[in-house]
């Protein structure tokens, strides 16, 4: 699969492969999910922010 | 006192060793979005780490054994990933204004390292040799000729460009990963922009009920 030309997809002006939509929207999505993720803690510091 | 007692002294005055290797990070730090810079870094060092390896053994090896198969979809891998982590940090580093508060040049540094990254992948794509890189150098070429740098920087020339890929261009990279890094250790992590006074009373009112600090307001070190 991988040795054969890539599929296109075609709007408008827009001309760009599938393996690079897929990368675009990979990066969006992990770009997302590390913005809503809470991040764990392993303690609260109570002395200020550092 | 002499010339390298002075350089020592600047050097420990700008950078003590407990800002250039801190152990704790604002609290506003506690997010993933701050990791795509540290992912991008390891990204690099598994380039490097799998690129020694390639070196050593050379293209024929690469092409035909199983175990340089594995080295090749290794480096192959590790650039996807160095273009993908750099490119969300740059998202990142964007949206929260990095250049804020003095780090402009820290902005400047990741963006010229991020122009040197393509070359260094350009060329990477031409030294696979294979029928892929020898299409893109004769394509590429013309648009070196067009810019005035196809007498300098020949396409076509394997030993050029594989030279490029292992040695001028990584190291170019390597220097500027490491004074962005220092840069960033310089300066500290951005503050995160301002809330408006009411999410301020909002948050201030969150981080009372569970016990913590509230965030800094800007300008505060």
């Amino acid at each position: 699969m991988l040795n054969h030309p890539a599929l296109y997809l075609h709007f408008w002006i827009i001309l760009i492969s599938l393996p690079n939509l897929i990368v675009i929207g990979l990066m969006v999505l992990v770009f997302i999910l590390a913005l809503i993720l809470p991040f764990p803690r392993k303690h609260v510091s109570q002395g200020g922010e550092r | 006192m002499n010339f390298t007692g002075k350089v020592r002294e600047q050097l420990v005055r700008a950078l003590p060793p407990e800002e250039l290797l801190p152990d704790e990070q604002p609290a506003y730090v506690h997010s993933y979005v701050y990791l795509f810079g540290i992912l991008t870094l390891a990204s690099f060092v598994m380039l490097i780490l799998s690129g020694i390896v390639l070196a050593l053994f050379g293209p024929q090896w690469w092409h035909i054994s199983a175990t340089g198969h594995f080295f090749n979809s290794v480096h192959f891998w590790s650039v996807q990933a160095f273009f993908f982590f750099m490119v969300l940090h740059l998202w990142a580093q964007f949206f929260m204004g990095a250049w804020r508060d003095g780090r402009g040049l820290t902005w400047v540094s990741g963006a010229i390292t991020f122009v040197v990254s393509i070359a260094t992948a350009f060329t990477g794509y031409l030294s696979q040799q294979n029928f892929d890189a020898q299409w893109i150098a004769v394509q590429g070429k013309d648009a070196m000729n067009a810019i005035g740098i196809g007498a300098f920087f020949n396409l076509l020339n394997f030993g050029q460009m594989y030279s490029f890929h292992i040695f001028l261009l990584p190291l170019l990279v390597a220097m500027l990963i490491t004074l962005h890094v220092l840069q960033v250790r310089w300066r500290g992590v951005v503050k995160p922009y301002p809330l408006p006074d009411e999410e301020q009373g909002v948050m201030e009112a969150r981080a009372k009920s569970v016990g913590v600090e509230p965030p800094a307001e800007e300008g505060e070190s």
